[in-house]
């Protein structure tokens, strides 16, 4: 009889090409390579210059995202995307693509999205692939059962020219959720009290998987928010093993398999979740019954507290105290109440519909407070279609709200999206570092539903007083 | 990629923890598509004021960190996202190693990738450093020991593949190309389709 493995060792096993030693890393296959306009361009120059042909066109897949515009005008009309250099990016992904024959979701096409929304949406992401791509938010696939980490561009070169990685085993980690979570209380609010507890370092080195009661009642957007996040505890992947609310989402999209070939995945499928008695290095058990709506105060997705909590002091811990004062709190201040002047709903952690479902909820008949700038831009075409389908476009706009096409938008600020220096940004997206969204932005990480909540009071709220 | 095997150098000092990729070079600085003249925007944020004039108090401006080749900094260096730019802008700035106490997982690849060493060193030595900007340090690859400038030395881990490769200026995707054989009976026995 062979030891019980976990999800992570099955699906490691069964990519290895060859087995890691001593002296050198394991060779594993990659079985899906996203790949998006900002990491890829050297990589592609790195087969030029060394005469290497793409070994698997057909396990790469290109869409552009980052750089991108979200202006209707920009993407659809006539109007140049305003950052030139983005423009050149997209020229040149574009060009690549054509010259190494991998398939690309370009700028106008009705699949288009964040590379980490498109690959579930398309039935690309499956349980028990490996999947990689030039950004570190990849973890948000091993939310389908898939072993799906970020890579360097120098990797994407080895990829393109081998379909294969060096790696190193990483360690496993268990996090183990039980209870309920409570109305107005959701999946970001889980994983950002998550990385709170074990510190934006503490999954370093590890895969961590997401498992018990609370995980298994989650439905597949809100999982691939936990696992998108897992970069943000260090972790290079989260992982949740596959049970049948991923084949529902996975049976009948574009490019799950079908027919036949369905049942036989399946059957694969269901061989994945860990055996009874598996273990993994580290475990950590967390109770959601408690949970309250969070929100960042600082500069790392860490530095998190509940709505309605105060900020704490580490009087002799000089890292800390300048982080306050770029966010301009301090020590045992309230954060609840504190004038908010631009909310963004979208990004890869929360550009679902199932996000902007939760967003209009509370939207629906109110108005964004005067002064507050709310941008709402969906993570796909797909998302955005679907959500116009519902009316949700209408609700954000008659509340006052900007609604834009797809793209990483005012996650990060290289497109033009940006929030003004000083300006408080309560944002659905994954990350507070300093200068994220723009020169001086000061960013309040938080879910889309007290996203929507802070844009109808100007204010930073519970959303529980507003549902 | 060059040989390395010993660095010598003055250190430089950026004492904080959680130092993370959008610090280390800005997003709006992604849109190139080569990997030179990084360098210039490296820390952009913390170096150059509003005007764009740098800013004498941050270490990487001062007179005595010209020419330094190693980065000492706080506990968990390089986190966030997977631009490999942070490692392009580091080497392009003139600098080889980091040492800290603990070093995010994907920057540490990538770092490797580029002939930038990623130092891992216990807090003792690592709050000695901290506390001594300016001291002129010794790293060898063969023992893998960082040497104080009392004589003191202590080891650091490295992945031996990694070293091999950082002494011997071997380059990973040479290996990887030397596996076809292995790929391709792989390919035939798992069916990737
Ligand atoms: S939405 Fe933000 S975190 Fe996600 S891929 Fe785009 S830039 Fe990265």
């Amino acid at each position: 009889m062979t030891a019980p493995l976990t999800l992570f060792e099955k699906v490691w096993r069964s990519h290895e090409v060859v087995p890691e030693t001593a002296d050198a890393p394991a060779v594993l296959y990659i079985d899906l390579h996203l790949i998006h306009e900002v990491t890829s361009p050297q990589a592609f120059t790195a087969l030029r210059e060394r005469g290497l042909r793409l070994r698997r066109p057909d396990l790469t897949f290109a869409t552009m995202d980052h750089s991108t515009p979200t202006r209707t005008e920009q993407v659809f009309g006539g109007a140049p995307i305003s950052v030139e250099a983005a423009a050149r990016q997209v020229r040149e992904l574009e060009r690549n693509c054509a010259a190494f024959g991998v398939e690309l979701l370009g700028l106008r096409d009705a699949r288009r999205g964040i590379v980490h929304i498109i690959g579930p949406e398309l039935g690309l992401t499956q349980p028990g692939k490996t999947v990689v791509c030039g950004d570190s938010h990849t973890s948000t696939h091993g939310a389908l059962g898939a072993l799906a980490f970020g890579i360097g561009t120098t990797e994407v070169g080895h990829v393109f020219a081998t379909q294969c990685l060096l790696q190193r085993k990483p360690r496993t980690l268990a996090v183990n959720v039980r209870g309920r979570l409570s109305a107005g209380v959701g999946a970001k609010d889980l994983i950002l009290a998550i990385i709170g507890r074990i510190g934006v370092g503490g999954g370093t080195g590890h895969v961590i998987e997401y498992r018990g009661e609370t995980i298994a009642g989650l439905d597949m957007d809100a999982r691939m928010t936990v696992c998108n996040m897992s970069i943000e505890a260090g972790a290079r992947a989260g992982m949740i093993a596959p049970d049948e609310t991923t084949y529902r989402y996975l049976a009948g999209r574009p490019r799950a398999p079908q027919g036949e070939a369905w049942d036989a995945a399946l059957e694969r499928w269901r061989q994945l979740p860990g055996d009874p008695g598996a273990s993994f290095e580290r475990e950590v058990d967390f109770d959601a019954a408690a949970l309250e709506p969070m929100m960042t105060y600082g500069t790392n997705p860490g530095m998190v507290i509940p709505v309605g909590g105060t900020i704490p002091d580490r009087a002799d811990d000089p890292v800390f105290a300048k982080s306050l004062a770029y966010m301009g709190f301090a020590p045992g201040e309230r954060i609840q109440e504190h004038p908010v002047n631009v909310v963004f709903i979208g990004s890869c952690t929360n550009g679902r519909l199932s996000d902007l479902r939760a967003a209009a909820s509370l939207l629906r008949g109110r108005k964004v407070a005067n002064g507050v700038h709310m941008l709402v831009v969906p993570g796909s075409q797909q998302v955005k279609h679907e959500a116009e389908a519902e009316g949700l476009d209408r609700i954000f706009i008659e509340a006052g709200a900007e609604w834009r096409e797809s793209g990483c938008s005012m996650c990060l600020g290289m497109n033009g999206d940006l929030v003004p220096q000083g300006h408080y940004a309560v944002s659905t997206s994954n990350r507070n570092f300093e200068g994220r969204q723009g020169i001086g932005a000061r960013t309040l990480l938080a879910s889309p539903l007290t996203a929507a909540a802070c844009a109808v009071r100007g204010r930073v709220t519970d959303p529980r007083e507003l549902i | 990629m060059d040989p390395i095997r010993t660095l010598r150098s003055r250190t430089v000092v950026l004492a904080p923890s959680d130092i993370d990729t959008d610090q280390i070079i800005p997003a709006r600085f992604l849109t190139t598509t080569s990997r030179e003249g990084l360098g210039e925007h490296l820390f952009a944020d913390w170096r150059y004021g509003p005007d764009g004039a740098p800013r004498v108090d941050f270490a990487l401006n001062q007179p005595e960190a010209r020419g330094c080749s190693i980065l000492v900094a706080g506990h968990n260096f390089g986190c966030g996202s997977s631009r490999e730019h942070a490692p392009w802008a580091l080497t392009d700035f003139g600098l080889r190693a980091v040492v800290s106490t603990q070093i995010a997982d994907i920057f540490r690849n990538n770092a490797l990738k580029n002939g930038l060493l990623p130092v891992i060193v216990e807090p003792g030595a690592h709050r000695w450093l901290i506390e001594h900007p300016g001291a002129e340090v010794t790293i060898d690859l063969a023992s893998c020991t960082l040497t104080l400038p009392g004589g003191e030395t202590v080891r650091f881990p490295l992945e031996p593949f990694a070293r091999y490769c950082l002494m011997n200026g071997v380059d990973e995707l040479g290996f990887l190309l030397e596996r076809e054989a292995q790929i391709a009976a792989y390919e035939a026995r798992s069916a990737v389709a």
